[in-house]
């Protein structure tokens, strides 16, 4: 497959505390780019623990990881920090946003670390970004004046901010109602299918899973099918 | 950018919990307040005891003392030139107390460049006539000027002005107690009589304290022209010569010299005044100790609130990091975190110092030996306000350090994850 953003290779880890529990078990496959992945599996299965793995933050495992084409393995702290940075968006089941700062502020942060375009344009795309999530008028707030729904959304377009080679999502929809799932699902489907975004999302939501285009199903650490609708 | 971005960031933490941070803010502003008040106060208060000793002593005294001829005759003679002669009750048969040759020894040391200034001095002793009394007494003819240049004269005038023993002919500056003594003021004629019983009046130009009530009782000061008239003797006849040299601690080498040199007696502080040094350096550590166990004091308190804040900015560590920030920028922001503390209440910290400094400048203190002190003394040294403001920015660094480095290490997926 061409154009392959993310690979594991036989990624094992293990659990230490209390007993040396094997959590992954020799896990294999890629995503490509504009695909929208979905993890799926019981509580426990270690489907959290790969998208850790994924995103280069949990860095105790055995097997090889890959992020386009490039083996994060041999990898320092820093240099995974500045790949997290330029090439990964992370929207996570709680939001994560620093109340010390406005709405626009919390999604600029990730660019203004990377520093690769100056203060006011980065704020033009941040601008850009929430207007695309159809949250503009929020920029200014702060994010504990916000509902649940509206601070995962910004949670996206912090993970957007950088235009990411892939976006990795643990349980984003955990947290909200109904409503607010569909929001959010619509929104990881459109930057799928319009701005040709590769997403991968740990879901325990059967609904949502089956809306991707492709589900990992786990089961005590191993990939038990994997589906293409 | 990376570093505005950060500080940005630190900022903002801060601003977030103002309230904590201006406790902690507190704390070092008024550990630095402290030390810059205690170090004023105490240096001004050791300059001041220092002065006591340091100002009326020369570094160098040159002296002719009296004693027997080193050469004496019977150990020249080439009779007994190989025998070994003992001579008991030696006397001096020189009674000159004058410095041989003062007008070249003056000219010579005025070119010198380790030299500030000399003051060249005469003692006479006389008597004080009040009724048919006679009270001892001594007359130490001055040049004024060089005097106060160099030994702060003016500094223990009462009354009077030492000028005056320049300007109006055969006038005396008494000590306050022998003024007490003879029950006159100034503008008062007073007659002495010198020890070869010649009677002089001389007119009361003032009179001077110098905190020690014997000295005060039995002291005065006239102009060199003056005492070399009651003494009869010439005008270069000079008896000592007060020199003060740029560098305190060359005054041993340079008195050395000068007794070789110019063959007088040549008595430096250091062996004059051996043990001034040790006080002073004693309330110097003191002072110092004090401060410094403010600042740390201090320090534990911020070192308290970055750990707290810490814990509270669990989350925000963990997304900092997820999002591309190393472990260590966020390092850094709490650095800065603890810095900004550091710095802002170490310049309130400053300001506060120099205002008590002031108000303890106010506070009257008078004290016999300076009688020209109102109020206690305080040394406002701007070295003491660079200290603190690095010790301020030293401490909370090092209260800074430990919470950074936990932040630092902070593991971003096992704060995700718990959630």
């Amino acid at each position: 497959m061409d154009n392959i953003v993310l690979e594991a290779r036989q990624i094992t880890k293990y659990f230490y505390d209390p007993v040396k529990v094997r959590v992954l078990n020799d896990i294999s496959f890629s995503i490509s780019k504009g695909e929208f992945v979905a993890v799926t599996g019981k509580s426990g299965c270690g489907k959290s623990t790969l998208l850790y793995v994924l995103s280069t933050m949990d860095t105790d495992y055995e097997g090889e990881l890959l992020i386009d084409n490039e083996s994060m393995n041999e990898k320092k702290e820093k240099q995974l920090a500045r790949i997290r940075n330029e090439k990964i968006g992370f929207v996570f089941q709680f939001h994560y946003l620093l109340n010390e700062f406005t709405v626009l502020r919390n999604v600029m942060l990730p660019a203004l670390k990377l520093d690769k375009y100056p203060e006011d344009e980065i704020e033009q795309r941040a601008i850009q970004k929430l207007e695309m999530l159809g949250i503009a008028q929020l920029a200014l707030k702060k994010p504990n004046k916000l509902s649940g729904g509206e601070k995962q959304r910004v949670a996206i377009a912090r993970a957007l901010i950088n235009e990411p080679h892939i976006i990795l999502s643990d349980e984003p929809t955990g947290n909200l109602d109904k409503k607010n799932t569909e929001i959010v699902f619509e929104v990881f489907n459109r930057l799928a299918k319009e701005f040709n975004h590769t997403l991968l999302v740990v879901t325990h939501d059967t609904g949502f899973a089956e809306r991707t285009h492709r589900i990992i199903e786990m089961e005590d650490g191993k990939i038990m099918r994997k589906q293409v609708y | 950018m990376s570093q505005k971005l950060i500080l940005n960031i630190a900022k903002s933490l801060l601003l977030a919990r103002w309230r904590q941070t201006l406790v902690a803010a507190i704390g070092v502003t008024f550990g630095i307040a402290m030390f810059i008040a205690l170090l004023s106060f105490m240096t001004g208060l050791n300059k001041l005891l220092d002065g006591l000793v340091l100002n009326r002593t020369p570094h160098i005294r040159l002296f002719n003392e009296i004693r027997p001829n080193a050469r004496q005759p019977v150990n020249e003679s080439n009779r007994y030139k190989e025998d070994y002669n003992f001579i008991s009750s030696l006397k001096s048969g020189n009674a000159r107390l004058a410095i041989y040759n003062s007008g070249f020894i003056m000219q010579s040391l005025k070119k010198d460049k380790r030299v500030i200034g000399f003051a060249p001095k005469i003692t006479a002793q006389v008597f004080f006539n009040y009724g048919t009394l006679d009270i001892n007494g001594v007359i130490n003819g001055i040049d004024a000027d060089e005097e106060n240049r160099l030994f702060f004269f003016n500094d223990y005038i009462v009354a009077g002005k030492s000028q005056d023993l320049k300007n109006i002919a055969n006038s005396i500056i008494l000590g306050i107690g022998l003024a007490e003594r003879l029950e006159v003021s100034p503008g008062d004629i007073i007659a002495i009589t010198t020890a070869r019983g010649e009677r002089y009046s001389l007119k009361v130009a003032g009179f001077f304290q110098s905190g020690i009530n014997d000295f005060d009782k039995v002291q005065s000061y006239a102009s060199i022209a003056t005492t070399q008239k009651i003494l009869g003797k010439a005008n270069d006849y000079i008896t000592d010569i007060a020199i003060k040299v740029k560098n305190m601690n060359d005054a041993p080498a340079i008195a050395k010299e000068y007794k070789q040199l110019y063959g007088t007696e040549a008595e430096d502080i250091q062996t004059a005044n051996s043990q001034f040094e040790t006080g002073s350096r004693v309330r110097f550590i003191i002072s110092y100790a004090v401060g410094i166990t403010l600042l740390i004091v201090a320090g534990f308190g911020i070192y308290n609130i970055l750990n707290m804040m810490i814990y509270e900015k669990m989350d925000s560590i963990a997304i900092l990091k997820a999002t591309g920030f190393s472990g260590r920028d966020v390092n850094r922001i709490f650095l800065a975190i603890a810095l900004g503390i550091g710095f802002c209440g170490g310049l309130f910290g400053l300001l506060l110092g120099f205002i008590l400094s002031k108000g303890i400048d106010q506070i009257p203190f008078t004290t016999t030996a300076l009688p020209t002190i109102k109020t206690y003394p305080v040394n406002y040294d701007p070295v003491f306000y660079v200290i603190g403001i690095s010790f301020s920015l030293l401490t909370t660094w090092m209260a800074g350090f430990f919470p950074a480095r936990k932040a630092a290490k902070v593991d971003a997926v096992v704060i995700i994850r718990g959630k």
